[in-house]
């Protein structure tokens, strides 16, 4: 299991907009580049990054061999009820991965 | 496509002589697949078309910050903004970035909606070489807006050492 961070806040107010950060250890191994012998290295990356709030998606990314390695996205939402806000990435050779996190709307 | 290596039609001197080290390091070097290592402008125009379908983008109300000169290519830091009220009526539904010479011209498509509160995503990017980046936002109504940012690259990715 890729090692992953998500940062969100622990409380917030019912309607702020509130910043969630997401890091997660990947290569993102383009496809582009030869190793040594000269063979191509194949590609490895994420594809896609889903965040859900209590089950409601909140955003999808399809993620493109640009995004550089250990993917890092940040994006806001609006806290809307207590929760789970889950993050989930999915990539090339079956790579899945996801987060959670709490957050209690006062 | 498979054809013999010729350095003349590779990118750079740098990759040529890369190649031809490698070859001289002892491995039998007779075929090497060449790909296209940079999408030209019309790569470009084609993928943002495929974003909007032929619809007309306007220019503005997007802004993308990436420093306009960057050492390392590998990790850009870039961040998109669009001006908008975020709410069910009138929303962002999907912001696209994309590149004018990276060997493929996106980079990353999201799809947000009123839930967002601001329509605001950061990420780091790779820059294969200095050429201008595009971002495209998707409105609620249907309309699409754009705003680039030319960045200079000192190091480009996919340069790096080979492992």
């Amino acid at each position: 299991m890729a090692r992953a961070l998500i940062n969100v806040p622990p409380k917030a107010k019912r309607g702020e907009v509130i910043t969630i950060r997401s890091l997660i250890s990947h290569p993102m191994e383009t496809g582009f580049r030869y190793s040594t012998t000269g063979a191509q290295l194949p590609r490895d990356i994420i594809t896609t990054f889903v965040a859900t709030y209590n089950g409601e998606e909140i955003l999808r990314a399809d993620l493109f061999p640009a995004m550089s390695a250990n993917p890092f996205i940040t994006f806001t939402t609006v806290a809307t009820e207590s929760g789970t806000i889950e993050l989930a990435w999915r990539g090339d050779n079956g790579f899945a991965a996801s987060e959670q996190a709490q957050i209690i709307v006062e | 496509m498979l054809s013999t290596c010729k350095p003349a039609r590779l990118a750079s001197r740098r990759d040529a002589l890369r190649l031809m080290g490698a070859a001289t390091a002892g491995c039998a070097l007779p075929v090497v697949r060449v790909t296209p290592l940079a999408a030209t402008p019309t790569d470009m125009r084609t993928a943002i078309e495929k974003v909007t379908g032929g619809a007309t983008v306007g220019v503005g109300r997007v802004q993308l910050e990436i420093p306009p000169l960057v050492e390392n290519g590998n990790t850009v830091p870039c961040t998109v903004t669009v001006e908008s009220p975020m709410t069910p009526r009138d929303h962002v539904r999907a912001i696209h970035v994309v590149t004018e010479k990276n060997p493929q011209p996106n980079v990353i498509s999201c799809r947000l909606g009123p839930r967002a509160g601001r329509a605001t995503i950061s990420t780091r990017c790779r820059l294969s070489d200095t050429q201008s980046v595009v971002a495209i936002a998707e409105m609620s109504d249907g309309s699409f807006w754009s705003g680039s940012v030319s960045v200079i690259i000192t190091l480009g990715a996919c340069l790096e050492d080979l492992i």
